[in-house]
Parts: structure tokens; sequence; C-alpha cells
């Protein structure tokens, strides 16, 4: 049976959804056009009024924002409340150069917490569920997000935050957790670990929300198979509010965006064409609950495909698809564009760890291409031309899938280093 | 008549090996035969020892990979030669050898090799109608 946190939200019509959605937004603009003079300035200058802006249909009229944007104005120039009325303050961790700084009313953390709940709920979680959060705690909206989330809901919740693995296994079978919450690739850590601590048959999970790091199919499907879960994906960004801006029900073919407070749009990158229904394109968010930092048509240079098409668990929230790339870190290697997802799928395919690292590099004008992955046992031959093979194998079949040639090294277990939180996926030592 | 060989992944890297070997060493494990074969990437380091089972777990449990496969070891005599007519034998009976490595055992001037075949029943009778000796464990361990 289907469970929701909010069904009235959850279920509400597309008539009453666009209803709501129009009714905040019209109000949320006005809110920032008198208080953030940094996106007055930016509806001023394209000749954007509030009044303007009557319904949803008029969203595709306001000006864009971008992390240049927030550079711009950090640290206070988005807010949209005075600081008094401020009562946190979460932060990225800059991975791409710019560290973003959003405040929080209580209000907002009301409404993330809410959304995360939502999250955890369709994920069979319940107020008799054990809910360990090993994403970080601190800075970083993972660990906060599912914490209040996890207390919404009445979960037992044990703040686990990061790191110490052994000690995650221990709580995990002695407390009996049943729903763990992490990114994929720690989760696959973590399995790796139960399986050598001879601990499979101890853990009680029976669920697993993973997020803040791109994942595949078969990754999901061997965590599933690996921790005995149903594995569901969950998403968000810091600018928006953090993890639970969308989540996976039970139907795991994309996650529902919590749109009563995150409207969703879907835009050509190049052009700035907001995109119909099914197509691929860069997914723009506009705040329209929030209060502090209420980013409007935020651009997150994540690259999906939404829609809403009906959906098995009875929501009618927009879906979005995985997240199929970023319209800034795709690699362009040789002028051909490279998801490392498409690595990723190749790699796990062949039953190697999804533990790999792309290594780019420029060798006389050219650009090569490095992929480094870890050999599992069943992988390991005894000879120099079994390893040399498999090697050519990938090299071959990746060779075919994008078009490049690369020079595919299998590496020793857990020799490419983990981070527990973001695996280091792609290193980049062209100096364009 | 074949006996155990472990085979263990070394990263190409300063240290690698002696970190493994000092592992087995530590551990009162006893090195009869040793072969690494070598890329600029990565090595594997085949060997023979008195304990397969508890080098096997050490090594796991230090994280190697390793892999455990039969081979044959076979006695090649004291005269020049030796190795090359059983590779005649086998090579004339359609069997090839992935690699083989020499080794000295327990008191005897005897030279041996450790051959690594895809059919180790096939080799094993092949020799054996062809009147080469094989090592038994006893003579291999004395
Ligand atoms: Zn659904």
């Amino acid at each position: 049976m289907e469970l929701y946190y909010q069904p009235d939200i959850e279920r509400m019509s597309r008539t009453q959804m666009r209803d709501l959605q129009s009714k905040r937004l019209v109000s949320q603009v006005n809110h920032v056009y008198t208080n953030v003079p940094y996106y007055k300035k930016l509806m001023d200058d394209k000749g954007v009024k509030p009044s303007d802006i009557a319904s949803i249909d008029d969203l595709h009229k306001l000006p864009f924002l971008t992390k240049e944007d927030l550079r711009q104005a950090y640290p206070y120039g988005l807010l949209a409340k005075p600081l008094d009325d401020c009562v946190r303050i979460q932060s990225t961790s800059g991975t791409t150069g710019t560290r973003v700084v959003a405040f929080y009313t209580q209000n907002d953390i009301e409404l993330w917490e809410e959304s995360c709940a939502r999250a955890l709920t369709a994920a069979g979680g319940t107020k008799s569920d054990v809910v360990q959060v090993a994403y970080g705690y601190g800075l970083f909206t993972g660990g906060p997000g599912l914490n209040g989330g996890s207390h919404k809901i009445g979960s037992l919740t044990l703040p686990m935050s990061s790191g110490n693995t052994e000690r995650q296994i221990q709580f995990m079978c002695d407390l009996g957790t049943t729903i763990i919450c992490c990114t994929p690739s720690y989760a696959e850590y973590l399995a790796e670990t139960i399986e050598e601590m001879g601990m499979r048959d101890k853990i009680q999970l029976k669920a697993g929300i993973f997020g803040a790091e791109a994942w595949s199919q078969e990754m999901r499907l061997r965590l599933e198979a690996n921790l005995g879960i149903k594995a569901f994906d969950i998403y968000g960004l810091t600018e928006i509010s953090g993890p639970g801006v969308s989540f996976e029900c039970s139907e795991q073919t994309g996650m529902h965006i919590n749109e009563d407070h995150f409207i969703p749009e879907l835009i050509d990158p190049e052009t700035g064409e907001v995109l119909p229904m099914g197509e691929k394109g860069e997914l723009v968010f506009t705040c329209v609950s929030k209060e502090a930092f209420p980013l409007l048509r935020y651009r997150t240079r994540d690259i999906c495909i939404l829609n809403q098409d009906e959906c098995s668990c009875g929501r009618t929230l927009t879906k979005m698809s995985k997240i199929l790339g970023r319209s800034d870190d795709m690699l362009i290697i040789k002028g051909v564009n490279v998801f490392p997802s498409q690595i990723e799928t190749v790699l796990i395919g062949y039953g190697l760890s999804a533990n790999y690292q792309l290594i780019v590099d420029r060798v006389n004008h050219s650009d090569t291409l490095e992929i480094k992955v870890e050999l599992t046992p069943e992988m390991f031959s005894d000879t120099v031309r079994g390893i040399e093979g498999k090697e050519r194998e990938i090299h071959n079949k990746i060779a075919n899938i994008l078009g490049i040639t690369s020079k595919v090294t299998l590496v020793a277990p857990k020799s490419i280093t983990r981070s527990e939180g973001k695996a280091v996926r792609v290193i980049d030592n062209r100096k364009i | 008549m074949t006996i155990e060989q472990l085979s263990v992944f070394i990263e190409n890297k300063p240290g690698k090996l002696v970190e493994a070997l000092e592992l087995l060493s530590q551990a009162g494990i006893d090195l009869r035969a040793l072969s690494l074969a070598d890329t600029a990437d990565f090595g594997i380091l085949r060997i023979i020892v008195d304990q397969p089972s508890l080098a096997l777990e050490r090594l796991q449990a230090e994280g190697y990979l390793v892999r455990t496969n039969q081979v044959v070891p076979v006695s090649v005599g004291d005269k020049p030669g030796g190795l090359a007519a059983v590779l005649r034998i086998l090579a004339n009976n359609g069997i090839d050898v992935e690699y083989t490595y020499a080794f000295v055992a327990h008191a005897s001037d005897m030279a041996y090799v450790i051959l690594r075949v895809a059919d180790n029943d096939v080799a094993v009778n092949v020799l054996k109608e062809n009147g080469i000796a094989l090592l038994t464990p006893a003579e291999m361990f004395g």
C-alpha cells in the first residue's frame, strides 16, 4: 500500500496544482521584487514588472538566475528576509569553484523537512522505522534534511553522519536500522564492508534513499540485491533547499517534484527557451513558498526529462528523470560529448566496481582519456593476457558507444580514493 | 599430480611487492616457488607455498585480490634441454602452456618447473606417458 505524507498535495489534481502554483508565484514575485534589489534590477533590465506575472503561464517572462549570480550577490545579495528572521545557514562544498550560502527562516526549514518527509514516506517510512542518516551533517544539506524529514514522520532517527563505516554497520545491526540514507557510492562501500564483515544476515534494512550523486540503474539493482532493499533516488540542491526537491516513489521510474514549493521548468541550455514535457533539457526551479532565499528561475545545470504521465503510486506531482548529465560539467573529449554516467554503465555492465575515475589530459594537442577502474575478484585472472584482454574489451565497448579511444586501467580494489561523501569521478588535467 | 598456486594482483608501485611477501613471511608461510609477471601498470605475483589456505586467508584479509589455480610441477632433469623436451611433448600433443617458471626443490640438484596449462589432467597424462617425472607435494615441501 502506497503511503503519503501529505496526500492532499501529493495527489492534488493538475488544475488545483496550477492554481496553487499561480497564486504562490504571484505573491512570491512581489515579495522578491520588493525585498531583493539584485533581482529587481534583473527584472527591470528585462522590462518585467511584478504586475506582468498573473499566473504560472507568465513564469517564462522572468529572468534566470545562475550560479554566477549567486557569486555576484554573495553573501546577502539574494536574501529576501531580514537576517533577524533567519534561523539557519546551509552551504555547498563548492565543488564547482563557487560556494553557495543559503538562508532559511523557520518556515523554510519546515517546508524543506516536509519535503524530505514526503520522500521518506514514499520509501515506506513510518513512525515504526529506524532511519539511519549517513549523509554528512553540518553545512551540507544531506544530513540535516533527511534528519528533519525523519523527525517529521516520527521515525527513530540515527544521526550517524558519514564515515566510520564499521560503526555504521554495528549500529545498523544492533539497533535494527530499516531505512538507510546516504550517497549511492557510500551505500556501495557499506554493502562491500557488510559482506566483508560477514554481517549480511544481521541487517534488517528494507529501503535506502540515495542521492547527492549520479547513479545508474545497474547500480540500483546491485544495491538492492546486496543490501536486500528497495533503493530510492532523491534529488535536491542547496540553492533550492536541499534534498527532497524531488523523490522517488514505489514505481521507481523518476522523481516526483515537490512542485507546490519548487516549480520546475525545462529549458534549452543554449537558448533559454522553455521546452515541452518529454524533451531533454536543463532543469530550472522557481521557489514559490520559501521566504529567506527564494530563487526564481534558477538554472540548475542538471539535464533531465520531465513528464506528467499518470504514476501508479497515485501522486500527480510532475516527475523528473534521473540526472542525465550536466549542462556544464559534461566532458568534451576530442570534440565528443561524454557523460561519465555513460562510461559507468559500461563498467558496471562488465561486472566492475562503480568505483572508477576518469582522467582527462591533453598530450600533443590531443585529448586523452584514461579510465581507472577497480578490479573485482571475478574479473581477476592469473594471466597478464587475461587482464589486458578485459581492458581491451572495455576499451572497445567504450569506443563503440562514445566514439573515442581511451586507456583502460584495471587497478587494485580500494585503490581509488573514495571520500565518504562525493566520489571524485573526473580529473581534468587539460590546460585549455 | 597438481599443486595449488596462488596468484596475487600487485599494483606496480614501489613497495607493493615487498608488502605482500612480508605479509606471508610474518605468517610463517614458506615460499617454494615464485614468479612475477608484470606490465607498466600492474603485476601478477604467482607463488607456491607450504600453507596455501593460510596464505589465501591472510592475503584476502589484507584486501589483496587472490586467485588459486592448480598447476603442474615437473622435474626437467639435470641435463641441458630438459625443459625443451617437456615443452616439445606438450606442443606435439596440442597442449598450450600459458606460462612456466622454474624453481629448485629441497635437497636435490634437479631443476623443476611449474606449468600452467588449461587442462591439467590431459597434460599430466601426456607427461606421464612420456616418462616425465612429476613432483609430489611431499617432494615439493620436503
Ligand atoms: Zn509515483
